[in-house]
């Protein structure tokens, strides 16, 4: 295998407490800490150390976003990308617009294999991997939490409701990853200086040419409802009569 | 008028709980004609588990030796094919409706709205984003097919009063073989379905230890619960992963939910919110699980539970 693809998203760090506009036209990003998508660190990580065995020979950072994104693609050439591309977008792209431009990237780029997370912590789609499957026309493995290739194929354990649900698959594909599949390494300084020096390219997404498909609107965003506090009970037996009081036991 | 049609997620001999609620949200859609498909090597035994359920007009089946494992690239061309003349497409939110559904939507060239919480029209939805810290209503676009996921612990499943009709759909389209189901490696258990099960007793790291999880599991044995588990419990290996209640585990919606030892992280409460009553019982007072709990009890959970399990025999 030569070339790995990475998607990376910018969100809102997972930490943050995200809170809704009061105007409800979003949620509150001015000034708010933003970080790679965890999910696609762990995508990421995998990447690496699939190079790192010797089984690819570039792993490629790519992000669709507006021009600050450049931060998270640095970031992954500190990890040990080898280049990253930006493809700019002032605008919110749809998942299926973001699927398309990994594709035209794959084509002209000639890529053979691309790993994503499994959501975007942000929108929580869970949409993007199975799309590029399907216009790809290529394999998909979602929810990977353990991955081993051999040669042109590949054996994905996937974390489905049931359990571990193991398939093969042919490469090339596209991966999306779980959260157990890896532990993502820490960037150290002298990577960060080195990622400076690792090119990113940037290509305007009206350049690629591609057509988002029909577009789902959001219109307002609210606060969830909330759950209230209930009672404090001294003891089990207090507990057992409060559960038998609503007929639950 | 609104033509739905529901994907039923199966394994093989029985139809999945989730079917029932993916059809309730369907009939939230007012005026909908609701048809079922289910794609199966053997489709007899769950055709008629479908057509049981309230709302179904009919249940399509479509029968290949393909569709003995529900493998996406295969089942996907097929539901395509099937859903010309449908104005809608749903599937659960479910690990099999999320790995299916985008991957059907890409096929037909829209978008997918994903995990619906509540119909507001034909075109316009509510769904949780940034891990259920915000709900926003969306609006898909009336000249083209929706696809969408459908988020079960905000449904109640529909009553199994119906007989509806059970027809053969002729799908004839090319399935690619570049993807093979190997095995399911299932925990299988005999408690009920963490999924759907009406009560759940989940343990926390405070557990400390798999051997220490006897204590949930004989609650839950005398509760006629599923258990769960938190994301740290899991990481410490106390649980297997499907146990894993939370953002990013299973989202669940039982009468009674009884949180031990677990603290009460966002991503686990995102897991939990839809549930009837909310128990915690936890040593530390602090735990934010306390904010939600509707009864919490501050207690060491090494006495508290054994007493409890106790006190309900």
């Amino acid at each position: 295998m030569d070339k790995i693809l990475v998607g990376l998203k910018r969100v809102v760090d997972y930490n943050v407490r995200v809170r809704v506009k009061s105007d409800g036209s979003g949620v509150e990003t001015d000034s708010v800490k933003m970080s790679i998508n965890p999910f696609d660190e762990i995508a990421l990580e995998e990447a690496l150390r699939i190079k790192e065995r010797g089984e690819a020979s570039e792993v490629i950072v790519m992000t669709i976003g507006a021009t600050d994104a450049q931060q998270q693609l640095r970031t992954g050439l500190a990890m040990g990308a080898d280049r990253a591309i930006l493809v700019e977008s002032d605008t919110a792209v749809s998942p299926l617009g973001v699927a398309r431009a990994f594709k035209s990237i794959i084509d002209r780029d000639s890529i053979d294999l691309v790993l994503l997370g499994k959501q975007a912590i942000d929108n929580d789609n869970s949409q993007t991997a199975q799309m590029l499957a399907a216009i790809w026309g290529r394999p998909q493995a979602t929810f990977a939490s353990k991955l081993e290739i051999s040669g042109d194929t590949a054996t994905v354990t996937r974390e489905v409701d049931a359990g571990l649900e193991v398939i093969e698959i042919n490469l090339p594909a596209s991966i999306s990853v779980d959260l157990r599949l890896n532990e993502p390494r820490y960037v150290k300084l002298p990577d960060i200086m080195k990622a400076k020096k690792k090119p990113l390219e940037q290509i305007a997404l009206s350049d690629l040419g591609i057509d988002q498909g029909p577009i789902i609107k959001e219109v307002t965003f609210e606060p969830p409802a909330e759950r209230s506090r209930g009672v404090m009970v001294d003891d089990v037996a207090a507990l057992v009569s409060a559960l038998k009081d609503k007929g639950l036991v | 008028m609104s033509k739905i049609l529901v994907v039923a997620e199966h394994d093989g001999s029985r139809l999945n709980a989730s079917a029932a609620k993916t059809v309730a949200c369907a009939a939230g859609i007012d005026g909908a004609l609701i048809d079922i498909v289910v794609l199966a090597s053997t489709a007899d035994a769950i055709a008629a588990e479908a057509a049981q359920l309230d709302g179904v007009n009919s249940v399509l089946t479509i029968e290949r030796a393909e569709n003995e494992h529900a493998v996406t690239a295969v089942l996907a061309p097929q539901i395509a094919a099937l859903a010309e003349g449908y104005s809608h497409v749903f599937g659960p939110s479910t690990t099999f409706g999320k790995d299916l559904m985008p991957h059907v939507a890409a096929l037909l060239g829209v978008n997918q709205v994903s995990d619906i919480m509540k119909v507001e029209s034909s075109h316009t939805f509510q769904r949780p984003v940034y891990a259920g810290n915000a709900v926003v209503t969306v609006t898909a676009p009336e000249d083209s097919v929706v696809v969408a996921t459908v988020r079960i612990a905000s449904y109640s499943a529909v009553g199994a009063d119906n007989s509806a009709t059970v027809q053969t759909a002729d799908v004839s389209v090319d399935v690619p073989t570049h993807t093979r189901f190997v095995e399911l490696q299932s925990g299988a258990s005999d408690r009920p379905d963490l999924q759907t099960a009406a009560k759940v007793v989940s343990g926390g790291r405070a557990l400390a230890s798999e051997e220490n999880f006897r204590i949930i599991y004989e609650l839950a044995e005398k509760l006629g619960a599923g258990v769960g588990a938190s994301r740290a419990a899991v990481d410490a290996g106390y649980v297997p992963n499907e146990m894993q209640v939370g953002q990013t585990g299973k989202i669940i919606a039982p009468d009674l939910y009884i949180a031990i030892g677990i603290s009460g992280a966002i991503q686990h409460l995102t897991g939990i919110k839809d549930a009837g009553t909310i128990v915690a019982i936890n040593k530390d007072e602090e735990a934010p699980i306390f904010e939600v709990a509707d009864i919490g009890l501050v207690a060491d959970l090494f006495t508290a539970v054994p007493e409890l399990t106790k006190a309900l025999s």
